[in-house]
């Protein structure tokens, strides 16, 4: 059977240059990067470039598109959180595209790598310091010192409280990691069953039936997971972002 | 005993954990859908909170995953 884990070896494409030891090269993670961007600016451009008052079939879904985001954004942050609206719309694009070209056949999926989930929701958490920090001044860290807590237990809810702000990086980048790569991977080893299944002559391949229709059944989960997964990205952002905006509980 | 062996068990035991986000997400599906069946014109308002909750209650069972493939593959 073949390795369940080859799809997501990084190839380098061309090497570029080097800087104090460290080669920087143009990898297929980063093609697909410049794929997804390609896709996002021609399909909203192409879309709207023109626009008419009774909509094509295309400028719809772009239209559907941003004010799916736009809801999102004014429904969690309230109208002074607009100005975020960009940012918001941005990284939901790029993970939607990222996990949905993913799910071509021979297609990498960029967010099934840890270091770009992480390096998306750490400079997420850093936005909401800075922006709190900036919002608010030192008064943001009253988050930590939740109202109405009796002095005593005081000290162990702002622990928790600090902890579970530091957790959420670390849950936001591995969440969306975590589910690409579990679900590809469950989808290649199901296609393995397939494969070495119908080696095993007729009956073999009756049995692999089974198997093949399972694989069927979690790419349509998958598509699912891949919207989702996009969607929960999206709005996590708009939460914690929230926090910085309003730090109130 | 061999230390592969070791690490195989300790990545099944850590995907015990996966069972728990399991039921997490389904207590909170299945409470939303109690909610949605009371009360159907409130129901829309509340479906992003179901995915906040359930996304946060996966994102620890995809911890106990993480461990179990670094133990696998590190």
């Amino acid at each position: 059977m073949t390795d369940p884990l080859h799809q997501f070896q990084i190839h380098v494409i061309a090497p570029l240059f080097s800087i104090f030891g460290v080669q920087f090269n143009f990898t297929n993670a980063a093609l697909f990067m410049l794929v997804i961007v390609a896709i996002i600016c021609a399909l909203l451009y192409s879309a709207f470039a023109n626009a008419e008052l009774v909509p094509s079939r295309l400028q719809s879904v772009g239209e559907v598109w941003y004010e799916f985001v736009h809801n999102m954004v004014r429904q969690v942050m309230g109208e002074d959180g607009m100005k975020f609206f960009p940012l918001v719309f941005t990284i939901f694009s790029f993970v939607l595209v990222a996990n949905m070209l993913g799910m071509f056949p021979y297609f990498f999926t960029v967010t099934s790598h840890v270091i770009i989930t992480a390096a998306l929701a750490v400079f997420v958490i850093l936005l909401v310091i800075t922006v709190g920090i900036m919002r608010h001044g030192l008064g943001w860290f009253r988050l930590f010192v939740p109202h109405g807590v009796p002095l005593a237990i005081l000290p162990f809810i702002s622990a928790i409280e600090v902890i579970s702000f530091l957790s959420r990086p670390v849950s936001l980048g591995l969440r969306l990691f975590g589910n690409m790569l579990a679900g590809h991977i469950v989808l290649k080893v199901f296609a393995g069953f397939v494969v070495s299944l119908s080696a095993l002559g007729l009956t073999g391949i009756l049995g692999a039936i089974f198997p093949l229709g399972m694989a069927v059944g979690l790419t349509a989960l998958e598509f699912l997971v891949a919207f989702l997964q996009a969607f929960v990205f999206a709005i996590l952002t708009c939460v914690y972002l929230n926090d910085a905006l309003h730090p109130g509980h | 005993m061999e230390a592969d062996a070791a690490k195989l068990i300790g990545a099944g035991i850590a995907c015990i954990g996966m069972g728990g986000a399991g039921i997490g997400v389904g207590i909170i599906f299945g409470n939303y859908l109690t909610g949605a069946l009371r009360n159907p014109s409130a129901a829309p308002a509340q479906f992003t909170n179901a995915l906040i909750g359930a996304a946060l209650a996966e994102g620890l069972g995809i911890f106990s995953l993480v461990i179990a493939l670094l133990l696998l593959f590190t």
